[in-house]
């Protein structure tokens, strides 16, 4: 594809892969600790979609180096500042508002993204974009339904989840935030000018926000951003000493 | 060669008519009574030049764990069959529960399993809800008890008539 650098787009696929792959390493840890039976499944059945879609997009960002690199060689074997996952994603869970506040935003961001990416003139891009979608829109679902229920809950629950949406708020805007050399790609009709979708995921944001009780605030000014740039927050280090500790320990294993 | 080109070519389709039929026999591991052709993810089987049987086979989600057991399982079939086999994954067109036979539709609901209603997930469906009928009774009258259930392509529901929980296969 002429103007497009595959170095460039390699850059660009590597950090939805790598929001998707860390998302789903935190909502895993839920996994035995949620606070019922059907919780405790839906948050790692989310995580399981979410791994899956990271696995095909380090797949094809591996072939777009063209250096050999696999999906477990670039999910486990890089360096910190290599990963240019949002700061949204890394962040600690917190209780189970912020966690499910956080799906919530970050899966009514990507329903969107995935929209757009489904008419990508990249075969294998428009292809998972297609797949995920359909797995996104359930996220988006069931986490919206929980902010709604928490919102709209019980004193403490209702101070929870504002409390969530107050830490979470200058998270938000970093994933509008198009990465270098976005533009050749965008332009060519392969990737997805994220800034565009900032003010569709406003207008959801806010409509499950009245829905919960919740004041309406504009999440789009956040200043907290470095992820993109490979700039993490203290909580990316121990993540990643959980995350790659097999492959550390046991070069080159296996399963 | 002894054969004619027609009879090559009867040869060929035969041949392939016996790897699919044979491919097509597997269940999924975790549905057993449905087979990878009911579900609709054993997209196609073909002899190719070197006469090795090619599976195409789409993952129903993108992290399903079943993919690789339901790769193998096809992979020995073929094998068992004569046939020298030959994996390949498809992403695209992705997999929809539209794919699931009437057949897989039926053995689901004889199973205990309800089927999945068609045009259940549209992209607007935020606040949307299915009715979905309990494969005991029938009865209309069900509530969710959660989105996601016991694998990733199930929820969970429960039959206010008849009481009985049961799993419903989403559509997507």
């Amino acid at each position: 594809m002429a103007g497009v650098d595959n170095n460039q787009l390699f850059s660009a696929v590597l950090a939805i892969a790598d929001d998707h792959l860390v998302l789903a390493h935190r909502l895993s840890e839920w996994c035995g600790h949620a606070p019922m039976l059907e919780e405790d499944l839906a948050l790692p059945n989310i995580a399981l979609d979410l791994l899956g879609q990271a696995r095909v997009l380090y797949t094809y960002a591996g072939e777009l180096e063209g250096k050999g690199r696999d999906e477990d060689q670039l999910a486990y074997l890089r360096l910190e500042k290599e990963y240019k996952n949002l700061l949204l994603v890394e962040r600690e869970n917190g209780d189970f508002a912020h966690t499910v506040l956080r799906l919530f935003l970050f899966a009514s961001f990507m329903e969107l993204y995935w929209q757009e990416m489904v008419t990508s003139k990249d075969a294998t891009l428009a292809a998972v974009a297609a797949k995920a979608l359909k797995e996104t829109c359930y996220h988006v679902r069931h986490s919206a339904e929980w902010v709604i229920r928490l919102g709209d809950g019980t004193d403490e629950s209702a101070e929870r989840m504002a409390d969530a949406v107050e830490e979470l708020t200058p998270y938000c805007a970093e994933m509008f935030d198009a990465g270098v050399g976005v533009y050749p790609a965008v332009s060519e009709g392969i990737l997805v000018d994220p800034s565009k979708l900032a003010e569709p995921w406003q207008a959801v944001v806010s409509r499950v926000f009245k829905e919960a009780m919740l004041q309406d605030v504009s999440m789009l000014d956040g200043h907290q951003r470095g992820g993109r740039k490979g700039e993490h927050s203290e909580a990316m280090g121990f993540l990643l000493a959980d995350l790659q500790y097999m492959q550390r320990v046991y070069p080159d294993m296996v399963w | 060669m002894a054969y004619g080109d027609v009879s090559m070519d009867l040869d060929a389709m035969r041949l392939q008519r016996l790897a699919y039929e044979a491919a097509a026999k597997v269940p999924d591991p975790e549905i057993p009574v449905l087979t990878v052709a009911d579900l609709g993810i054993l997209r196609s089987v073909e002899i190719d030049v070197s006469g090795n049987a090619v599976a195409k086979i789409t993952p129903t989600y993108s992290g399903c764990p079943a993919v690789l057991a339901i790769e193998l399982a096809v992979e020995a079939a073929l094998r068992d069959a004569g046939f020298e086999p030959k994996i390949e994954r498809v992403i695209s067109p992705a997999w929809t529960t539209d794919w699931i036979t009437a057949e897989g539709r039926k053995k689901l609901l004889e199973y205990g399993i309800a089927p999945p209603v068609k045009g259940g997930n549209s992209k607007m469906a935020l606040f949307g809800e299915t009715v979905v009928a309990c494969p005991q009774c029938g009865s209309e009258e069900t509530e969710r008890v959660s989105e996601f259930g016991s694998t990733a392509c199930k929820a969970l529901y429960r039959c206010i008539n008849c009481r009985e929980p049961f799993d419903y296969f989403k559509c997507i």
